[in-house]
């Protein structure tokens, strides 16, 4: 069963390839996304924690930032 | 209407989604993966090497929707000067361009036990490099100029522009003569696929879309992060 599979009557090295192939750009973009995305939130943490408190608090008023910071690990909202 | 696109209001969206539609990517997934390599039967003509089929078309399918998608929103950017289409855009394309080069390199695989080659120059095909050309040049224009007004401009007429190639890669098997063969999932026409096989490219499709769309939920939220970031620095 496991062998028919995989032979896929002669074609399995072509099924299994695109495939593969398939898998494998899915996961190079999501990851690679991912880590775009976490490199933007940690950027986005750095600059907050920087911020003198009076700016912090303008900041944290404007709802688009409260959003931001409730999504990431050093939210004090 | 349009401050359903507000930026506020779609990060909340987008955090609450973003968990969700990766659990269903990957069920739907492993769903539609069991249903094409295992469960679903070989062609009479093709045999096993129609299985390619469950990644190939749905990733060709996706890649022509989305561009289609940003194409439509360009001309929203240049009339209406909406800048939350121009981070949809910008979000939706990465995704699209991978979809297109999944389904051309999937298509050569799928070429060599069928036709024999592992490429030709036919009108689908030829279509479709040409999408991955205009995709790469929309990605390339927000990089080339400092000025984003500029990239802006640039990148809405190149997704205009490539919107004349839409149709003919839709209708490029029925236009020339091609090793494709003509479309065998219509909406307007008979489908001519049988059911035990719609079924697992009806799976795989949505898996695709579904992938498609986390994609372009963390690009989004890229994107929006990386404005706000800009706007502590102002502050």
């Amino acid at each position: 069963m496991i062998s028919e599979i995989l032979n896929m009557n002669g074609y399995g090295l072509y099924v299994w390839s695109s495939f593969m192939f398939t898998l494998l750009s899915f996961g190079t973009l999501y990851f690679v996304t991912k880590i775009q995305l976490n490199k933007e939130l940690r950027n986005f943490e750095s600059k907050f924690k920087n911020l003198d408190i009076e700016k912090a608090e303008i900041a944290k008023k404007q709802e688009i930032y409260r959003g931001i910071l409730s999504s990431t690990s050093t939210s004090k909202i | 209407m349009l401050n359903y696109f507000n930026p506020s209001n779609t990060l909340k969206v987008i955090n609450k989604l973003q968990k969700f539609i990766f659990a269903l990517f990957i069920a739907v997934l492993i769903l539609g993966l069991f249903e094409a390599l295992v469960l679903s039967p070989e062609d009479y003509k093709q045999s096993d090497s129609v299985r390619i089929m469950y990644v190939h078309v749905p990733a060709a399918w996706i890649s022509l929707g989305i561009f289609s998608v940003i194409s439509i929103l360009s001309f929203g950017i240049l009339i209406f000067k909406n800048k939350n289409f121009i981070l949809i855009s910008k979000s939706l394309a990465p995704s699209g361009f991978v979809f297109n080069i999944i389904a051309l390199v999937t298509g050569s695989i799928w070429g060599k036990p069928t036709w024999g080659t592992w490429w030709a120059w036919d009108a689908r095909i030829t279509s479709m490099l040409l999408l991955a050309v205009f995709y790469l040049m929309f990605m390339l224009s927000w990089k080339i100029f400092e000025d984003e007004k500029k990239s802006i401009k640039l990148s809405s007429y190149i997704a205009i522009f490539g919107l004349i190639n839409v149709p003919i890669i839709k209708f490029s098997v029925d236009w020339w003569s091609t090793l494709h063969q003509p479309s065998s999932v219509n909406v307007f026409k008979e489908t001519t696929i049988h059911s035990t096989m719609l079924m697992p490219l009806g799976i795989m499709t949505a898996a695709f879309a579904l992938f498609s769309i986390l994609i372009f939920l963390m690009k989004y939220h890229t994107e929006l992060l990386k404005i706000k970031n800009k706007g502590l620095d102002r502050l």
